[in-house]
């Protein structure tokens, strides 16, 4: 279970944003995102979350569809 | 990573330089029929790759088959710098005339390969250079060009020698540096190099030793030598423990964890890699502490590195608070590095608070660590706390 | 003024697309350095962060200034693209590559020699001259590097890229901050070792005084205490030395590639015996690095 960081997807987002879904997979440096049950979505690989390095790629990929929360400052 | 003096002798002779008539013996019983198919007097030596201070009570001779059996016994049966021999190498004892020294290295000022040589064979060559000057000679090499045989046959009239043993040592001389640059060797030295009756020269013994970086292209003469892949050949052969760590690394390319080796003490350390390990490890003996471990991490590990390291460390018997120590960090992140030290921690089952007696770790990303350190109530320090200090506040918590 | 590189100085940076290239080549360009191009072949005409990215280096050099080149590139290739840099015709090399055997890296170091090339490294993360130019990737991301590098009178030269950041960190907590900061390399066979370098650092007028960082393993300490006997230089030296434990451990290696203590000379005891002789401080702590230089410079 991540500790640190928790990635929220909006599965609606992604699935109506062409290319988004496929976007994601290839962008994170640290496979947080994998392939969905479908083309259009993605699942968060939850081993590799606190791997997550903060980047931003996915979130300005996608400003409405995937938010990074950094659970250490709530 | 260093070579046996017997597979020393064995690359020598394929190079065409000579050795003495001799036999690697594993039992006093194998020794004792070397020695009468030798014939005469013969030397003994035991084969140990670090025998430290030992290293004198290595060599015994014998006159007849039954002393060699009885010096064998002796060698097999005792331990030299802590390790047993591997085996004892039995030589035909010559007669020699002269002894020259000679070493192929590589020169970290002149930035070359350098050979230096002696004509007071036989003696510490470092004592030498520094005592008697005039009898240490050298000449540098290209490492671009193929060796010059010119320069060999410089250092060899240095040496005082004319005619035909000039050119003798010449051969020998320009072998040595070619088996040096083929093989990434760090030094190949035969200290006793004997000029016999007759004029030849012949390599009494050899130091040889391979730069591990240049071992991964060097895997055919290794093979021939019998060398295998897993042989660290290092004073120290390595734990369980450092394996693990080794292994740690390797499964996991972000980022580097090494070297992970094992000491006898109570403290576990997981410190910034490179000069930072070497100077809070220091740190840390300087204030009475007593290092349960050296686990380097450093070139931005990943979280998961950094949490199987953590596990790896505090996991050790006897270790029960760790101590996480690094210079200033310029890429390895720090919140990386809180976020997998604290998640180890917490899969051991333990409080992070109670058993990281602190973290000094500033650098990058240093406000997200600080904010996550803060949340698990673990004790840390900024750049204004130098390593020293970090290094006193663990060993005051962890008691010396 | 500053040594090797000034405010005008531009670099490529070979292997730009590399993982920890991606990294320094983004903090050089928010640090101002000037990087006129990057070299991955094969992926010629992208561009990182703005800068192209070329097949070749000749394809830069025929078009624009390059005065230096940063080597990131696997160890393997290491020697053909310090090769490729030089006879490009760019003069100062700084190699971050790490492991690069010794012979290889003789054949750099001879090669550059030849051709009146400077080379920083291998092993090293290069040069900074605070506010100025960052050459190389000390320091880490701009913001935490102007955090540990200020502008000052202390030259800086270190076998440990990670120790450079954290002398001088020292240096500016101290008010004292830095005039140029070398991370000369951690491995047996280096570029420019302590006194290639100490003549330039003598030429620097903004410099006052020479901290240096070093390890066991090698001569190079034994070589700057015969410089600073032989040249009566006009700047106090001050050496800290790391790893002394590893007296007590012959033959193991901790750190860098150099750092094993095989001889008399790669122990650390003898080491601080021949610079203490030659006149040059020598300091037990990192902490007071800062007031040891003070006292030598009578600030
Ligand atoms: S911020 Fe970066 S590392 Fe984190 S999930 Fe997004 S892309 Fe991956």
């Amino acid at each position: 279970m991540a500790m640190f960081i928790r990635v929220d997807v909006d599965a609606g987002v992604v699935k109506k944003t062409a290319g988004l879904a496929k976007k994601l997979i290839e962008i994170c440096p640290v496979k947080i995102f994998g392939p969905g049950a479908d083309a259009d979505s993605v699942e968060v690989v939850e081993d590799n979350v606190d791997e997550c390095t903060l980047c931003d790629l996915c979130t300005k990929a996608s400003p409405d569809g995937v938010k990074v929360v950094k659970l250490y400052e709530e | 990573m260093r070579f046996y003096e017997s597979e020393a002798k064995q690359l020598l002779e394929k190079h065409g330089i000579g050795v003495p008539p001799r036999v690697v013996a594993k039992t006093p019983s194998e020794a004792e029929k070397a020695a009468s198919e030798l014939g005469g007097s013969v030397v003994l030596k035991a084969q140990v790759l670090f025998p430290g201070s030992d290293k004198a009570a290595t060599t015994k001779t014998a006159d007849n088959p039954a002393g060699a059996k009885a010096a064998a016994e002796e060698l097999l049966g005792r331990k030299f710098g802590g390790h047993a021999a591997r085996a004892v190498l039995v030589e035909k004892k010559l007669a020699s005339a002269k002894v020259f020294c000679v070493r192929a290295t590589y020169d970290g000022i002149a930035k070359k390969p350098a050979l230096i040589a002696s004509d007071l064979g036989g003696t510490d060559l470092d004592d030498l250079a520094d005592e008697q000057p005039d009898h240490v000679k050298r000449r540098h090499l290209s490492a671009l060009l193929p060796p010059s045989t010119y320069r060999s046959k410089e250092l060899a009239k240095d040496l005082g020698l004319t005619g035909s043993a000039l050119n003798r040592m010449t051969g020998v001389v320009h072998r040595l540096a070619g088996i040096l640059l083929d093989y990434d060797l760090t030094v190949v030295e035969v200290n006793s190099l004997a000029m016999t009756e007759d004029g030849k020269l012949i390599a009494l013994d050899c130091h040889m030793d391979m730069e591990i970086e240049g071992r991964a292209r060097q895997g055919k003469i290794l093979a021939e030598l019998g060398v295998d892949e897993s042989e660290a050949r290092l004073p120290r052969e390595p734990t369980e423990f450092d394996l693990a760590g080794a292994k740690i690394d390797h499964d996991d390319p972000r980022g580097v964890a090494g070297p992970i080796v094992e000491f006898g003490g109570n403290i576990g350390l997981v410190i910034g890699a490179g000069g930072g390990s070497l100077t809070t490890f220091d740190a840390v003996k300087k204030r009475g502490g007593d290092p349960a471990n050296y686990a380097a991490i450093g070139g931005n590990p990943s979280v998961k590195k950094c949490q199987a390291l953590t596990k790896l460390v505090l996991g050790k018997e006897g270790v029960e608070k760790i101590a996480v120590i690094s210079n200033v960090v310029s890429n390895t992140r720090a919140d990386l590095l809180a976020r997998g030290v604290i998640k180890g921690v917490i899969e051991l089952g333990l409080e992070p608070s109670e058993v990281i007696t602190i973290f000094r770790a500033p650098g990058a990303w240093e406000a997200d660590a600080f904010k996550i350190l803060k949340k698990y109530g673990v004790e840390f320090c900024d750049r204004s706390v130098s390593i020293s200090e970090a290094a006193k506040r663990a060993v005051e918590k962890i008691g010396r | 003024m500053s040594v090797l590189v000034h405010a005008d100085f531009t670099f490529i940076v070979q292997g730009i697309t590399g993982r920890e290239a991606l990294n320094f080549t983004r903090e050089c360009l928010e640090y101002g350095s000037k990087i006129v191009g990057g070299v991955t072949p094969g992926k010629g005409g992208r561009d990182v962060y703005g800068v192209p990215v070329y097949d070749t280096v000749r394809e830069i050099t025929q078009s624009k200034k390059v005065d230096g080149s940063v080597i990131t590139v696997p160890l393997a290739f290491a020697p053909d693209a310090a090769f490729e840099a030089i006879d490009a015709g760019i003069k100062n090399i700084v190699i971050i590559t790490e492991g690069i055997p010794r012979r290889d890296a003789a054949q750099i170091v001879e090669y550059a020699d030849l051709h009146e090339v400077r080379v920083i490294g291998p092993n090293c993360l290069g040069i900074i001259v605070p506010d100025v130019c960052r050459f190389g990737s000390l320091g880490g991301p701009a913001v935490d590097c102007r955090k540990a590098f200020k502008p000052g009178c202390v030259g800086v030269m270190s076998r440990s890229g990670g120790m450079t950041t954290e002398i001088c960190n020292a240096l500016t907590a101290s008010g004292l901050g830095v005039s140029t900061a070398i991370s000369v390399g951690g491995d047996p066979v280096i570029g420019s070792t302590y006194s290639d370098l100490m003549p330039l650092f003598e030429k620097d007028e903004d410099t006052k005084a020479v901290v240096i960082y070093s390890e066991p393993g090698g001569a190079s300490e034994a070589q700057l205490a015969l410089w600073a006997k032989e040249n009566n230089s006009r700047l106090p030296i001050v050496a800290f030395v790391a790893g002394r434990f590893m007296d007590d451990m012959p033959g193991m290696s901790f750190g860098h590639a150099g750092t094993v203590v095989e001889r008399k000379v790669d122990s650390p005891a003898d080491k601080i015996k021949r610079m203490r002789a030659a006149g040059i401080t020598v300091a037990e702590e990192i902490g007071d690095i800062p007031g040891l230089v003070k006292e030598r410079i009578g600030a």
